[in-house]
């Protein structure tokens, strides 16, 4: 190192820098804008320290991200059941890549130990590889080839729903984040996800992975801000096929009103749970209601 | 300046270049600054049906059958089968061969046919041929005439050409004691200047059109309010000095229930309330209805309503 560099690199260290925070913006049709009306709100660790300003949504941002998950949603289910399963996988692997941020943020939003945050986004990227591997087997056994008294072929297949609205649970952050937009999109729909209070920090960090993904904008669009006040419009709206309640508390008034709002078009809506274990296997409990089964007759021997 | 100017060459060239020119950075601030109004709930509710009564609701393609054309006749006259107080929409714009079906299929219902003439969209045809064209929808009961100008002739310079073929379709449509509106659709997408614009508004105007239209809908860039911003402010110059009212309407690149209600903005900021009629404010459009009808039903059962739950046409 030359005399002027290692002076310049001195002064360097010496000067007070200002730090460049991120700013916490929604996703949405694959970009990352603020929120319609221009609102955010603080999210704080559990002791009450100052952590990030985070998008507040509102019920246009939800309507914007309804909207933008419906053009995603054709192409989305028209890419083939491989294509889909490495999309996910990819998450997997950015989500792998960027571990400690993940665990760190976790620690500050949640509390906790490391260890435990770590075992967190080990369980999450866990999750999105095992739900990869579910993208082209779904047919298999959730379809069948149906015996008919007639001469008839008579096959049943898997189909996507179309726009699946999702309420994430407050903790744990990322695997219940994951374990409700995954299998959702597994199938081939499209997700808007509500990311509440301080899931808002790994909510806009998730996006980021996504965006460097390959899934297409606007498959997986994610809102953060309060669930009671968006829920009801997303619960409400009819360009919307299916209602996850997670991140609602079950037998609540709330959740019996997005269930009566959500009839109006006859959404599928999953029940919120009690005491969910979410680092249970979770099956296919939540892939299952979003898919619609197709059956065709095909006429043989004629 | 008076309406009776003859329309030679050396007359034209000395009024429309003596035109003010425009400041085109204030008119996109002017249009920018009109578009962030906020129109909201009785208003709202107001500047939606407004917009459904001025939509001239079009289908121009190649591929258009007359089952096609019944189909849109149907939804013109009732966009909301099931709601009796939405309001029918002003015209339905087909091409010439259609007007014959389109006519059959609104007889009665008030709802006007306009057909767009003259070698439509490129204008690349003899004069003969366009008059021809356009004698043909006339006599087949079209209402109104959309025209397009021979923009290589306007761009250069020969304005007496423009305004002779533009009165000479004005007679046409005239046939046999018919009175069909000539609407002049000048393609702002391919004037390149605001001045331009403003040039070939004026010119269409002295010429004899009823409307100034923005575009074909086949070009891009088609509609944007600047450019309607200036048609309009040519139109409440030309009824200042001229006393007669000539009507606009842009056409092409408006989707959205949002970017109508800016237009309407604009236009009683700009030309006045007089013109915020479907005599005289048109959209040329396709699918802005269904958006329109989808605000309308979010208004009506505060539910945010899907593409699922309109025609698609």
């Amino acid at each position: 190192m030359s005399k002027t560099a290692a002076k310049n690199a001195a002064a360097a260290a010496e000067a007070p820098r200002s730090s460049v925070r991120k700013t916490y913006k929604l996703y949405i049709g694959g970009a990352f804008p603020r929120s319609e009306s221009g609102r955010s709100y603080t999210v704080t660790a559990p002791g009450g320290e100052f952590i990030a300003n985070a998008a507040q949504a509102s019920r246009k941002d939800a309507r914007d991200a309804v909207r933008a998950a419906r053009s995603a949603q054709a192409g989305w289910a028209k890419a083939t059941a491989y294509n889909r399963g490495q999309v996910l996988y990819r998450i997997a692997e950015m989500l792998e890549e960027r571990r400690d941020q993940f665990a760190q943020q976790i620690v500050s939003v949640e509390g906790g130990a490391s260890a435990a945050a770590y075992a967190q986004v080990d369980a999450a990227v866990d999750r999105w590889v095992w739900y990869a591997g579910w993208s082209d087997k779904l047919s298999q056994v959730l379809g069948s080839a149906n015996s008919v008294a007639g001469p008839y072929w008579n096959i049943s297949s898997p189909e996507p729903t179309g726009v699946v609205a999702v309420l994430a649970p407050a903790t744990p952050t990322l695997l219940g984040l994951t374990s409700v937009i995954a299998p959702a999109i597994v199938g081939g729909n499209a997700v808007v996800a509500v990311a509440p209070d301080a899931c808002a920090v790994p909510a806009v960090t998730l996006g980021e992975v996504m965006a460097t993904s390959d899934l297409p904008g606007g498959v997986v669009n994610l809102l953060t801000g309060s669930t009671a006040e968006l829920a009801p419009w997303l619960a409400a709206h009819l360009d919307v096929n299916a209602l996850d309640l997670a991140g609602v508390e079950a037998g609540s008034e709330l959740a019996r009103e997005l269930e009566v709002a959500a009839a109006e078009n006859l959404k599928r809506v999953v029940r919120p749970g009690r005491d969910h274990d979410w680092n249970a296997d979770p099956g296919l409990a939540r892939v299952k209601p979003f898919l619609e089964t197709k059956t065709v007759w095909h006429p043989v021997g004629i | 300046m008076t309406a009776q100017l003859a329309l030679d060459e050396a007359g034209l060239r000395r009024l429309l270049h003596g035109l003010p020119p425009v400041d085109q950075v204030g008119a996109d601030a002017r249009a920018a600054k009109l578009g962030t109004r906020s129109i909201k709930t009785s208003a709202k509710a107001q500047a939606l049906d407004l917009a459904v009564r001025m939509v001239d609701l079009t289908t121009l393609e190649g591929a258009d059958t007359p089952g096609k054309v019944r189909a849109l006749c149907a939804k013109g006259i009732r966009p909301e089968p099931d709601q009796p107080d939405c309001p029918s929409v002003a015209a339905i714009c087909v091409y010439g061969d259609m007007v014959p079906t389109a006519k059959a299929a609104l007889a009665g219902t008030g709802v006007k046919v306009a057909a767009v003439a003259t070698a439509f969209p490129s204008g690349r045809a003899p004069l003969a041929v366009k008059l021809a064209d356009t004698v043909a929808a006339v006599e087949a009961g079209a209402d109104e005439i959309d025209m397009v100008i021979d923009r290589g002739a306007f761009l250069s310079g020969r304005y007496a050409l423009v305004a002779e073929e533009i009165a000479a379709v004005k007679a046409a449509c005239r046939t046999n004691g018919h009175d069909a509106h000539l609407k002049v659709i000048l393609e702002t997408g391919e004037l390149a200047t605001y001045d331009n614009v403003k040039r070939a508004s004026w010119l269409a105007m002295l010429a004899g059109a009823d409307f100034i239209k923005t575009s074909t809908g086949k070009v891009s860039p088609a509609a944007t309010l600047p450019v309607t911003l200036l048609m309009l402010e040519s139109v409440r110059d030309f009824r200042a000095q001229t006393g007669r009212q000539v009507g606009v309407k842009p056409a092409g690149g408006i989707r959205t229930a949002k970017d109508a209600i800016k237009y309407l903005v604009t236009v009683n900021e700009t030309a006045g309330p007089d013109w915020l009629d479907p005599d005289w404010f048109r959209f040329g459009a396709s699918s802005l209805l269904n958006d329109l009808l989808l605000q309308r039903r979010k208004l009506a059962t505060g539910v945010y309503s899907g593409p699922d739950y309109v025609t698609v046409d």
